[in-house]
């Protein structure tokens, strides 16, 4: 647990995002939720309207809120402009300020309604106008009530701006989900501490204010509100001060692959001078987009998945049709350049133990299919309903005697126990290697291909250094080599690599 | 036209909830200096006939002038730094200090109250000037709404206006405070209307009595009178009450007498 001091230090910039983030969320709901409360106290329908909206609000899960942001602001661009982020900042602030709004809307609406009639029959009676009984009375008499909400929200800000990771925004959550996928759990753990962390002081910060309003004690808000200002500030200050000039924005989906990938990307281009920056984590769903709109700059993706969800293609040309429609396509739609291919595919293939394969004497589809009535299939979750499974079956005839689902991890399990006698696995998985499992060949070509590809987004498109940095990756690295990698950052015992490490073996075997 | 300029009159004044009607067309005029006191049973509309002096009721019928002039037609804040107002719930702002509940009425018009004028009005009501820094929270009853009659009084009020205003307090308390009060009008000169359901209190300490029953003034008449056995079968109900009872103790002490 000891690396768990190295890494804390690092994530500074990450904790200045955050509480920028947090803060401008808190602060913007408060701007919408404070007017809408008083609105609120003088009509019985916007109080229960507004209300009810936040509640349903809150019913979203948070994770759903951020990605949902991403395709309305996608659609907005029609009425606001190319300009219009769709990732990052904007749209993480949109979702958690929606999020913040309810604790605090729905205790100022309380604290209003619960305001003693005596004491606001005697501000009328006294003579108060109605912004006089708000400022003077109104306010702060509810002042405490509505501190408890702020920091209510707060706290759970905090904790949500975490996901803010997913849809490209630097946060807390960077090592929390970087830490998730390739099973390092110091990483996760740092990143747990210090939001937590940011979370009690915050909430602490807050407590003095709400003490200090409730006992009018000035110093003691106002002492508690100048170090929140002071902590937010600092946060901008430093923010500010380390993003002059706009780096190369490397993305990662979230899996092992993925992250190793944008470091062997990020090492090459850094050596040959750029800036370049890491967004680990993202949504697989916002990725592509992310690179049509220059969100991000640099993302290695797949051409089945491509294929499939966004030229919405179900038939099977062959590998090399199908790369070269993309290309052209992603180039005249989305001014996106398809560099060009890694080498390897991150495919759907059926697998099977070496001793198992060899007995029933399979080795390609072909001879799975005559065995296959005798045999038990496992596949993830989803698989059986997938076009990949349909078109193998029907190209084949593939007839088992019993098909199973399991998650991912259990199903190389199911494997090795005997539970299953082939599965569909994934061709770069390092389980493949680790379990010396073997891919059975596809003569007829049914299975669609996903070769891994270098994307770049409009704005490098013709940025001939990027291009001459990553070009000698091109073809260079072997599902063998991408296997071993990924097993190096997935396994658990004293062999495991950071994905950095990782992408530097894979680059050394690769011979660069 | 002798009599002077009445300084309130309520012309066909009228107040209407929807289909409820609180206050029927009551007509009346007070003149400058009086001691009114407005009577009735819960319900009867005297509540609310007094709040449309203020304009916290606005009038859905008729008019209410205010020193001839027509209280809907003023500022409300400038009406209510003219009227002092005392009510049942004291309404005292619980986050502000004695000196500053004392001191909001001239605050709101700008005006800054001197801490000498806010001791002369609380020693006005028989309270403590060093009381001023304390807060609400920390005085009785009795206190809290001598302090609301002092708040009243302290931008100077051409009519002094009070809601039940001991209505919460202890026996021994309201006493003495409705004795103050009335000599409170007398000293300042004010002209004072006060709502009570108490009988033996509207009796005791004004010059008039009006009795309010279903939105209605029923009766209109001094103490005297009303003693006298005028001012109709509500009033004379009401009157019966502390009479009765002053009577019983009457003879409750004429028993334990012994007379050599």
């Amino acid at each position: 647990m000891g690396e768990i001091w190295d890494i804390l230090p690092g994530l500074g910039d990450k904790l200045a995002a955050h509480v920028v983030l947090a803060a401008s969320a808190i602060g913007l709901a408060m701007l919408i939720a404070l007017p809408m409360a008083v609105w609120a106290g003088r009509s019985r329908t916007v109080a229960r309207l507004s209300l009810s909206l936040a509640s349903l609000v809150q019913t979203i899960p948070a994770l759903a809120l951020l990605a949902l942001f991403f395709p309305l602001l996608l659609s907005l661009r029609a009425v606001f402009g190319e300009g219009l982020p769709t990732l990052g900042f904007l749209p993480a602030l949109m979702a958690l300020t929606l999020y913040a709004l309810l604790p605090i809307l729905r205790n100022a609406v309380t604290a209003q309604a619960n305001l003693d009639p005596g004491v606001l029959e005697a501000a009328d009676g006294v003579g108060m106008t109605k912004w006089q009984k708000l400022t003077l009375v109104e306010a702060p008499l509810a002042a405490p009530f509505i501190m408890a909400g702020i920091r209510t929200a707060s706290v759970w800000t905090i904790g949500a701006a975490t996901l803010a990771t997913t849809i490209g925004q630097p946060s807390l959550g960077d090592p929390i989900f970087a830490g998730l996928q390739t099973q390092n759990w110091a990483l996760v753990v740092a990143g747990c501490l210090v939001s937590a962390g940011l979370a009690l002081v915050a909430d602490w910060l807050l407590w003095w204010v709400e003490r200090g309003i409730d006992e009018r004690r000035r110093w003691k808000w106002a002492g508690a509100l100048v170090a929140v200002v002071a902590g937010v500030t600092a946060a901008l200050w430093a923010q500010s001060s380390s993003s002059e000039e706009r780096r190369i924005v490397i993305a990662a989906k979230q899996f092992s692959e993925q992250y190793i990938l944008a470091q062997l990307i990020g090492s090459r281009l850094e050596a040959a001078g750029y800036e370049v920056e890491y967004r680990d984590g993202l949504g697989s769903a916002v990725v592509h987009g992310a690179v049509a709109s220059s969100s991000i700059d640099i993302s290695v993706d797949y051409t089945g998945t491509i294929w499939t969800n966004y030229l919405g293609r179900k038939d099977n040309p062959g590998r090399e049709a199908m790369y070269e429609t993309i290309r052209e396509w992603e180039w005249r739609t989305n001014g996106v350049r398809v560099l060009g291919r890694l080498g390897f595919e991150n495919a759907y293939a059926f697998a099977m133990r070496e001793d198992r394969a060899r007995e029933l004497g399979v080795s390609s589809l072909t001879d799975l299919a005559a065995v296959a009535p005798n045999l038990t299939v496992g596949g993830d979750p989803e698989f059986f309903e997938r076009p990949e499974w349909i078109a193998v079956r029907d190209a084949y005839g593939l007839s088992f005697a019993r098909s199973r689902n399991f998650a991912p991890t259990f199903m190389y399990n199911a494997l090795s126990s005997g539970e299953a006698d082939v599965i569909s696995a994934y061709t770069s998985d390092g389980r493949i290697a680790a379990d010396r499992l073997v891919v059975l060949q596809d003569p007829e070509g049914a299975l669609p291909s996903y070769d891994a590809m270098i994307m770049l987004s409009p704005r490098i498109a013709g940025d001939e250094g990027v291009a001459a940095a990553l070009k000698p990756l091109l073809g260079a690295i072997s599902v063998e080599a991408m296997r071993e990698a990924n097993l190096a950052v997935d396994r658990e015992d004293a062999q495991k690599l950071t994905p950095k490490q990782a992408a530097a073996a894979l680059a050394k075997k690769a011979g660069l | 036209m002798t009599s002077p300029q009445p300084l309130l009159v309520f012309e066909h004044a009228a107040r209407a909830y929807g289909e409820t009607v609180a206050v029927a067309e009551v007509s009346c005029a007070i003149a400058p200096g009086s001691f009114v006191a407005l009577v009735g049973a819960s319900g009867s509309g005297k509540s609310t006939l007094l709040k449309m002096v203020n304009t916290l009721v606005e009038p859905t019928g008729g008019r209410v002038l205010f020193a001839g002039e027509d209280v809907t037609s003023l500022s409300p804040s400038r009406l209510r730094r003219r009227v002092g107002y005392v009510f049942q719930g004291i309404g005292l702002f619980p986050h502000f200090s004695v000196a500053e509940n004392i001191a909001i009425g001239p605050r709101l018009t700008g005006e800054k109250l001197a801490p000498a004028r806010i001791a002369e009005l609380l020693q006005l009501v028989e309270l403590d000037p060093a009381l001023a820094e304390r807060m609400p929270d920390e005085l009785s009853g009795g206190q809290r709404q001598r302090v609301g009659v002092a708040r009243a009084l302290a931008g100077e009020p051409e009519l002094l206006l009070m809601d039940e205003p001991f209505g919460a307090l202890d026996p021994v308390t309201r006493d003495a405070l409705g004795r103050k009060v009335r000599e409170l009008h007398e000293r300042l000169g004010l002209t004072t209307v006060m709502v009570t359901h108490d009988m033996a209190e509207a009796l005791l300490l004004a010059d008039r009595v009006l009795v309010m029953d279903k939105g209605a003034l029923v009766a209109d008449a001094t103490p005297r009178a009303l003693l006298a056995g005028e001012g109709g079968a509500v009033a004379q109900r009401l009157v019966a009450v502390p009479r009765e009872q002053a009577e019983r103790l009457a003879a409750m002490e004429g028993l334990g007498e012994k007379r050599g």
